[in-house]
């Protein structure tokens, strides 16, 4: 589209919105920032990925220092040693006790060695399990940060079963009868980030990107060529709008402008009402209900011809709905 | 509701639901059985004719490699006769991202495999007992989970808690399906979903991890099972091993991520000689099922 096209669109669109009180603020924000970065949506997604990664944004205990009050962080998994790039513990929100568990990244540079840059190993995902279990035992809601190029790619992670830790946090996670949600901040890295990412209640930011590999991986990997990472990132769809139509996340949160860093205390104050909202909404769910609504939440995910499926009717799907 | 509705709606669902079942004879001279092969051992070198292959069920006599298999040589080495009814068997992938020339990919793979998609679910017989059956095809876009192949993944699964069959799949996967993006990460979940379904169930889940298992399938069901099985030398890891050579800057050992090294670190439960297969998934369908009543 040229700049030409795109406003005579906007035109359209906004006397549409008028005549018949439609909603199309979405459409209409999405074609300003057209304007805005450059004709191509290449650039705005790349933009994305860039502020996900900013070495200012907003980590984890950043936000807990905002939103809680009186956070105790706890360690260990009970069974081989503490990761720093997995942390968790307990803490006040607005006087009621949750459970935290959430990637670290280190905000300077000595601190991003120590926490691995928040690329979390086996035994970070076995302390986030421990947490959560230990949270259903007194009732106390999971709130998880996602923020994770992805789970460590080391040998000891290898030695000591990333696979079968992210497995089994993903198998558990579906009959935990608490609530969880899940708060994607920054990056969201394949199986690293869905380790803890299953959850009621999916939030993004606007600026944050989850995918399954990065673009880079995916450029070198199925475009064979590392250097067109821009490229894949605008077609690998991993940004937060993309991912609401795919229905994987269920809200964005708006960021100030120029990202999340700008303003960490709006960010935060914005994170802290969606939360408080969806959480008092979840909790007065029944519990049988609450992992039935989690469960059927992800089966629905994955779109997939079917060739021989019999069209149901109404009453013949409602009476044979199942699980 | 009552257990009458209950029994009734299983009925229904299978009877019209799981159709069509599509039933595969695979004998011997079957033409789904012939697959080009070089007639070497890539490990060893040595030369080996196809008879001789097929007679050791393809296993190199001289050093003991695995040849990587089709589900249907799978078939016919696990199912009584051959006999295999699968389901399913109409579920496809599609572009839901528009991604460049994942299309061609799938279209390609279709032609040069036979095989509609990643996996072949179904039910057959092991030494006269029911089970679920699913064998991935590394054959297939490197055997890559999406859409398609989590749908049918988790289907079988349900199918065995429905039908109280026990669920054996053969994992051989490169991974996540990228083309397919977040979509394909969420298959992990869902067929997690479904395995956690199957452990209230009760019902048992045996994986047989060949020869490669990796990526997105290790991080989900792969490694879910109550009993984890490997054939020798498989390669069984979550990141690749050049990224990990990447990320430490320097060489691996040979036996990095093969299943001898998963079973020495507490992941693999047993390493089984590929003649032996059928016979220990027998055993283990056997002393999974009906304990409570022999036991009484």
């Amino acid at each position: 589209m040229t700049e030409k096209e795109i406003i005579k669109r906007l035109t359209e669109l906004r006397s549409l919105a008028q005549k018949h009180k439609l909603d199309i603020s979405e459409e209409i924000k999405q074609l300003e920032a057209k304007l805005v970065n450059g004709n191509s949506s290449q650039d705005a997604t790349w933009k994305k990925v860039e502020l996900a990664r900013h070495n200012d944004r907003p980590t984890t205990l950043d936000y807990i220092d905002i939103i809680f009050d009186d956070f105790l962080e706890l360690h260990g998994d009970r069974s081989f040693s503490d990761d720093p790039a997995m942390i968790g513990g307990i803490a006040l929100l607005n006087d009621k006790p949750v459970t935290i568990i959430g990637q670290q990244k280190g905000r300077n540079l000595k601190e991003n060695v120590m926490r691995n840059s928040g690329m979390a190993l086996p035994d970070g995902y076995r302390k986030a399990l421990r947490l959560v279990r230990q949270a259903e035992k007194y009732g106390r809601p999971v709130i998880s940060f996602v923020d994770t190029q992805g789970a460590y790619p080391g040998v000891s992670a290898e030695e000591r079963g990333i696979g079968e830790a992210i497995a089994r946090n993903l198998k558990e996670f579906f009959s935990v009868r608490v609530p969880i949600v899940v708060i994607i901040i920054g990056q969201g890295g394949s199986g690293g980030a869905l380790g803890i990412g299953i959850g009621d209640y999916v939030i993004m930011l606007e600026n944050a990107i989850y995918s399954v590999i990065s673009p880079e991986g995916c450029a070198s990997i199925l475009l064979r060529d590392a250097s067109k990472a821009k490229y894949a990132a605008s077609i690998m769809k991993l940004t937060a709008r993309d991912l609401l139509r795919f229905e994987i996340i269920d809200t964005i949160i708006s960021e100030p402008t120029g990202g999340a860093h700008q303003n960490p205390e709006v960010t935060a104050a914005k994170i802290k009402l969606e939360l408080v909202k969806v959480l008092n909404k979840l909790i007065s769910r029944p519990q049988e209900q609450l992992v039935k609504n989690r469960y059927e939440k992800y089966r629905r995910m994955g779109v997939f011809i079917e060739k021989n499926a019999k069209k149901k009717s109404g009453f013949l799907k409602r009476f044979l709905r199942k699980e | 509701m009552s257990r009458l509705t209950r029994k009734f709606k299983a009925w229904f669902r299978t009877a019209f639901i799981h159709r069509p079942l599509i039933t595969h004879r695979i004998k011997d001279g079957d033409e789904r059985l012939f697959v080009e092969r070089k007639q070497e051992c890539p490990a060893c070198h040595k030369h080996l004719s196809p008879d001789e292959l097929e007679s050791s069920l393809f296993v190199c006599p001289g050093c003991d490699h695995h040849f990587r298999l089709t589900p249907w040589e799978r078939i016919k080495y696990t199912a009584d006769g051959g006999v295999f009814h699968e389901f399913c068997a109409d579920i496809e992938s599609f572009n839901p991202l528009d991604f460049p020339e994942y299309e061609q990919k799938l279209t390609t793979s279709k032609k040069k495999t036979g095989l509609n998609e990643a996996i072949v679910t179904g039910i057959c017989r092991v030494e006269g007992q029911e089970v679920v059956l699913g064998i991935m095809a590394f054959q297939f876009m490197g055997g890559s989970m999406g859409s398609a192949v989590g749908e049918k993944v988790t289907r079988a699964l349900l199918l065995g808690m429905e039908k109280k069959m026990p669920v054996i799949i053969f994992t051989a996967s490169g991974g996540a399906r990228m083309q397919e993006g977040i979509l394909s990460l969420m298959q992990m979940a869902k067929t997690s979903a479904a395995a956690s379904v199957l452990e209230e169930h009760k019902i048992p889940f045996f994986i047989v991890l060949t020869d490669p298992t990796s990526g997105g399938v290790t991080a989900s069901y792969a490694m879910l099972g109550d009993v984890i099985l490997a054939e020798p030398s498989a390669l069984v890891g979550f990141a690749g091993r050049r990224v990990i050579e990447g990320t430490i800057k320097q060489k691996l050992p040979e036996n990095f991520q093969l299943s001898e090294f998963q079973q020495e670190k507490g992941f693999v439960d047993a390493i089984v000689q590929r003649k032996d297969l059928r016979k220990t998934l027998a055993f283990l369908v056997k002393t999974h099922m009906n304990v409570k009543k022999v036991w009484r």
